[in-house]
């Protein structure tokens, strides 16, 4: 299988902001590769640095060392981000703008033509059943509405990756259940899912593999069906157990 | 292009869909009629003053709109989180600072248009000409005087860490220059070693933004400037421009998103 996501001993080194000097590190030599067609869980606890791991990906910081590249282009590379989607995590759109203005300023910037634009746009604001408010603000839209804004202005290339940072995170159960919908059909399109999330009910639902990374480094890589086998439990105490969790006995 | 084009609408969307320029433009346009509705001392050339006036209102708020909007563009990219789902596309960060700046300036632009469109028609009021030439080189000017202010608070946008704080710096700086900039070299002359140079130094460092003031062109109706120095002046904000914009993308490229 086609190689999508590669990263090859990344390194990255924060400057603290507490002690003068003092380095922090976020990531300690992580590789990782996610290959064509996959849904990729990347988990870990809070602080274990899969946010760092996707601002690298997608550019936004670079590496102290090591390299990390999609679809064989430096991450560093603008060109490297153009068959990608990307929803982080809580982002509050222009509130000036209406959901179509939104998602058409950001096809522009993917380059495609006036009529592919209209015809994904209409397609898109059907998914995520935001047709209905298309020529609203943003500013009038609920929390779970700005999330799907946020899927679709993802969607709006086509992309052959999708990064997901905490995709359902303060979204209702009917809200999740949507965006579980949407990777489960962008997975049967043949397209590769790379996201982060905290809710091991869903990984175990959607995920090929998953990843479990803690204190900047990578623990287990691996299908969820093995990790769960390999130490005959089940996802969440199988993350526990992985992270060193120890459970405080009741006296 | 594409990209810097469509940051750059995005940004006048920002502008007329906001109060503030309408606030702006309302304030000026009462105080402007309200003035031009009195004859004090019965002054057959009291036009003259409530130009001055009426001119030097429409520099003050153009000053405020540009330095605020500019002040406010990555810093509320930044804090909104838009900046992420922005720079994940395939936009580069010379592309986004230069789709800021060109949305901030045309913004200017639109705006002085409404502004001098307003000053024109109640001066031809009063006065029954329009001399449309002074009135191009001097709003032409200005605008070009905005572009190197814009520059100026977006590279401050990336190097202060409040908007509040760039703006209050752009404004003590770009008050500063049009106040005593052009004197500093006078000032310099008599002054002992080292300060003599050091004052020298950011005389000829700084940009002079009186070259852009035009007001007495249209107060006096003076002749027009001669085009050779017009172009002059339009040349020299543009480097101005260029240098702020260059040190914008340098700051920006080296600065982390997360």
């Amino acid at each position: 299988m086609a190689q999508i996501l590669k990263t090859d001993n990344l390194r990255v080194e924060y400057r603290s902001r507490e002690m003068r000097n003092a380095t922090k590190l976020a990531l300690r030599g992580l590789n990782l590769e996610v290959h064509a067609g996959e849904v990729f869980g990347f988990l870990g606890p809070n602080g274990a640095g899969k946010t760092t791991t996707m601002n690298v990906l997608l550019g936004f910081v670079q590496p102290t060392s090591g390299t990390a590249s999609l679809f064989g282009i430096d991450v560093r590379q603008p060109i490297a981000r153009q068959r990608i989607g990307y929803l982080p995590e809580l982002t509050y759109y222009y509130k000036f703008l209406t959901a179509e203005e939104l998602l058409r300023y950001y096809a522009t910037i993917f380059g495609l033509s006036r009529s592919e634009m209209d015809q994904r746009i209409d397609r898109l604001l059907k998914l995520v059943e935001l047709e209905h408010a298309r020529k609203r603000p943003i500013r009038s839209y609920s929390k779970g509405m700005q999330q799907r804004v946020g899927l679709a202005q993802a969607l709006i290339n086509n992309p052959d990756l999708l990064i997901l940072d905490e995709p359902t995170s303060g979204l209702d159960p009917v809200g999740r259940m949507k965006v579980r919908e949407i990777i489960q059909r962008l997975k049967h399109e043949g397209k590769t899912v790379f996201f982060s999330s905290h809710e091991l009910g869903e990984v175990e639902t959607v995920c090929d593999r998953v990843a479990i990374i803690h204190q900047g480094e990578l623990k287990v890589v691996g299908r969820v069906d093995e990790i769960k086998k390999a130490r005959h439990a089940n996802l969440e105490q199988a993350f526990l157990e992985i992270i060193g969790f120890q459970p405080e006995t009741a006296s | 292009m594409r990209n810097i084009v469509a940051v750059a609408g995005v940004v006048i969307k920002e502008l007329y869909r906001r109060k503030d320029f309408y606030v702006l433009f309302i304030v000026t346009v009462l105080i402007c009629l309200v003035m031009a509705s009195v004859n004090i001392f019965n002054d057959d050339k009291i036009v003259r003053y409530l130009k001055e006036l009426c001119l030097l209102l429409v520099w003050i708020s153009s000053l405020v709109i540009a330095i605020t909007t500019t002040a406010r563009q990555i810093p509320a990219e930044r804090e909104n989180r838009t900046l992420l789902p922005l720079l994940a596309k395939p936009l580069s960060r010379l592309q986004l600072v230069l789709g800021k700046f060109f949305g901030c300036w045309f913004a200017c632009g639109l705006t002085l248009l409404c502004f001098y469109v307003f000053f024109g028609a109640l001066s031809a009021s009063r006065e029954h000409h329009w001399p449309l030439m002074n009135y191009f080189q001097a709003a032409t000017l200005h605008w070009f005087a905005l572009g190197i202010i814009v520059a100026m608070a977006l590279l401050g946008s990336l190097v202060f860490a409040a908007p509040s704080s760039n703006s209050t710096i752009c404004f003590v700086v770009v008050g500063g220059i049009l106040l005593v900039g052009r004197h500093l070299d006078k000032v310099a002359l008599p002054l002992p070693e080292p300060v003599r140079s050091v004052l020298l130094a950011v005389y000829y460092a700084i940009p002079h933004l009186e070259f852009f003031d035009a007001r007495d062109l249209i107060i006096h109706n003076w002749p027009l400037i001669h085009w050779r120095y017009f172009m002059l002046a339009i040349v020299y904000a543009v480097a101005y421009a260029a240098v702020f914009l260059t040190g914008a993308s340098l700051v920006f490229r080296r600065q982390a998103v997360n």
